[in-house]
């Protein structure tokens, strides 16, 4: 397929999601979950934007807010140039033939009482896609492009190991023939020799099918395998944004430096020479996220700026914004 | 070489299950030298955490059985040791951390009672001492505020601390060993950091012998002296660290380093993905275990399980085809 490039596919703006907290006979509400507080970002077509960041900062509540599985507390969301914030369920419910997830837990996430055929054809017969008599045949098809063998249809879920598992799901998402696909953390729960099978699985059908992937995960390693822009996400924000080089090679904010010098490279030699920015301290709580820069309380350059004032995004270079008051291209 | 402080020979241990017997364990061998970090990797169900657990006899039994095998440590064998002595070692001699501290910790005492039965049980100190030494433990696996902490109940700590707890624990005894199973597993990377910080400087301090069980082969890089590769229950490759990483030799170890994508690596290369997945088994290994998924098959491979052979000073592959040529 050839689609013209560089052609923005979704855009991201300013989205919060605020969970509110409930306390008390009167269901009083006390506080909120500030899960996601403004993020911002956009993803061309064809291309994948990589999403990390530890548990608890918020890239799981991003994508799933993206596809308006919980309705946004503010900020809007433009797919295609539609805005979806402003849809009625029905037409989400349309919209969403356009995307689709990839879930983290391939054990949790198909129906142990449904058929491989079923599941995969549940959301062809949903949006009416297919007659009937055809199912078969797309069933088949789609076991085929994700390398299962279409004998599988008949079988259920607990038949099969997690990786396979976990092509089905890719089966799955791949019916309506969706243009983008937010992949959530799809390969943490698999096994070292089985999470590049599905990697190489995701980049061959992308070139194939001219997806887009939003990829949410917390292995730097993989990410920047897998990604062409990579956002680092802290306590509900993204910190730095970038391309992937820029960010592996030159990151400027000081959460993305620790977080790439925490991650052990599988080589005793260089992991030795390497210098470590071991930070202290856990991520505080996003009920009561810190003033000014949230990263604040856990960094070595902290000054009384950074309390104070709440640092925005700002462009240090193409393509590359960052949000830390100190930091300098 | 000196008397390893732990030495296993030829494990086998097996599970009982409705569909068969799993064959978990097929005949490990491995010492461990005193000071020694010693890595240990393989994926889900290569029987790592099996091979420990068995030595510390708490495999539950049945469903599990301890077929044959030795595992000496210092004189004595633990597998034939009376109840009340591995009891003895376990805790007092022998520390261990697992990996999801949650439920490894128990959610209805205070961490205080945890920290201080080892204590009273193993190195009969009464209340007020083992209180001092609890404080003591605390702060040196740094969790601040300790003799505070000693009230609270593991749901009120964070993963990172409750996994400093554990540690806590484990050495509470200053045992000779610490076995730790996947003990990073469960937390985010910056905590993982913090953790194999700590655990280095306190092996650097009190100078014990270390075994890290793990699937993870970039935290091993930075940890372990020795490593053991784990496929179907059988080592199937062992190398001091360096020499591992640098001439891996059995086709496991080459497709699983191959298989990792590299923070450091400036191109992009299509991961190398070891085809199939690990079968259980349900017999003892007649042939290679990795026979199913290996690129490289020659005739014997499926006549006899490959023993581990030197291929080049302390480095010992157990593969029919080793030395391969590296082209993958």
């Amino acid at each position: 397929m050839n689609m013209p490039q560089n052609e923005e596919l979704l855009r991201v703006d300013n989205l919060v999601m605020h969970f509110p907290i409930y306390r008390g006979i009167v269901h009083r509400q006390v506080g909120a979950v500030h899960a996601v507080d403004g993020v911002s970002f956009s993803i061309n077509r064809g291309e994948t934007l990589g999403l990390v960041g530890e548990s608890g900062c918020g890239k799981s509540t991003t994508g799933r807010t993206i596809l308006q599985l919980y309705r946004p507390s503010s900020g809007k969301v433009y797919f295609n140039g539609i805005d979806l914030t402003e849809l009625k369920r029905e037409e989400i419910r349309y919209m969403r033939r356009e995307m689709q997830m990839i879930f983290q837990d391939p054990y949790a996430s198909l129906n142990p009482r449904m058929t491989v055929g079923e599941i995969i054809s549940e959301p062809l017969l949903i949006h009416g896609m297919v007659k009937r008599s055809q199912i078969q045949e797309k069933v088949e098809y789609l076991l085929e492009i994700v390398k299962l063998s279409p004998t599988f249809a008949n079988r259920y879920p607990h038949e099969f190991s997690g990786g396979q598992r976990q092509r089905i799901g890719v089966a799955r998402a791949l019916a309506l023939r969706p243009s983008l696909i937010i992949c959530d953390e799809p390969i943490s729960a698999l096994d070292v020799s089985i999470q590049a099978q599905i990697v190489n699985l995701l980049e061959d059908l992308q070139k194939e099918l001219n997806l887009t992937y939003l990829f949410i995960a917390h292995d730097l390693s993989m990410v920047r395998h897998i990604s062409d822009h990579v956002a680092v996400m802290y306590l509900g924000v993204i910190v730095e944004i970038a391309d992937r080089s820029t960010l592996y090679n030159s990151p400027l904010h000081p959460y993305t430096q620790a977080l790439l010098s925490a991650v052990p490279i599988p080589d005793p030699i260089t992991d030795s020479q390497r210098k470590r920015r071991v930070l202290e301290g856990d991520v505080p709580s996003p009920v009561n996220p810190p003033s000014g820069c949230r990263f604040r309380t856990r960094c070595w350059l902290a000054q009384s700026l950074c309390s104070e004032q709440n640092p925005l995004l700002r462009s240090v270079g193409t393509n590359h914004l960052v949000a830390c008051h100190l930091a300098r291209s | 070489m000196s008397v390893p402080l732990l030495q296993v020979k030829s494990l086998e241990t097996q599970f009982k299950t409705p569909e068969g017997v799993i064959h978990a364990v097929n005949g490990v061998s491995f010492g461990l030298q005193e000071g020694e970090t010693l890595g240990i990797v393989g994926e889900s169900g290569c029987g790592k955490s099996v091979t420990m657990l068995s030595i510390l006899r708490l495999i539950q039994m049945p469903p599990g059985r301890i077929v044959t095998g030795e595992a000496f440590f210092d004189g004595k064998d633990l597998l034939i040791m009376s109840p009340e002595d591995i009891r003895h070692v376990r805790g007092g001699h022998i520390g261990f951390i697992f990996q999801d501290p949650m439920t490894s910790l128990n959610p209805v005492l205070t961490t205080g009672a945890q920290l201080e039965e080892p204590l009273v049980l193993h190195l009969g100190m009464n209340k007020r001492q083992a209180r001092d030494r609890a404080v003591e433990l605390l702060g040196m696996v740094g969790i601040p505020h300790a003799r505070e902490r000693l009230a609270d109940y593991p749901h009120q700590f964070s993963g990172g601390m409750r996994q400093r707890m554990m540690i806590a624990m484990a050495l509470a005894c200053s045992p000779q060993i610490l076995i730790a199973d996947e003990p990073t597993t469960a937390l985010d990377v910056t905590i993982q950091a913090q953790i194999i910080e700590l655990v280095k400087r306190l092996r650097d301090e009190l100078g014990m012998a270390i075994i890290w069980i793990t699937h993870d082969l970039g935290v091993i890089a930075g940890l372990a002296m020795q490593v053991i590769v784990m496929y179907g229950g059988c080592i199937i490759e062992s190398a001091p660290v360096q020499e591992l990483y640098a001439h891996p030799c059995h086709p496991y170890t080459i497709g699983l380093l191959g298989s990792l994508p590299r923070l450091d690596s400036q191109t992009h290369q299509r991961l190398y993905s070891i085809d199939g997945l690990p079968s259980v088994l349900f017999e003892k290994p007649q042939h290679c275990p990795f026979l199913p998924r290996c690129k490289w098959v020659i005739k014997r491979c499926s006549q006899e399980n490959p023993a581990l052979q030197e291929q080049a000073p302390s480095h010992c592959v157990a593969c029919w085809a080793a030395p391969l040529d590296k082209g993958i």
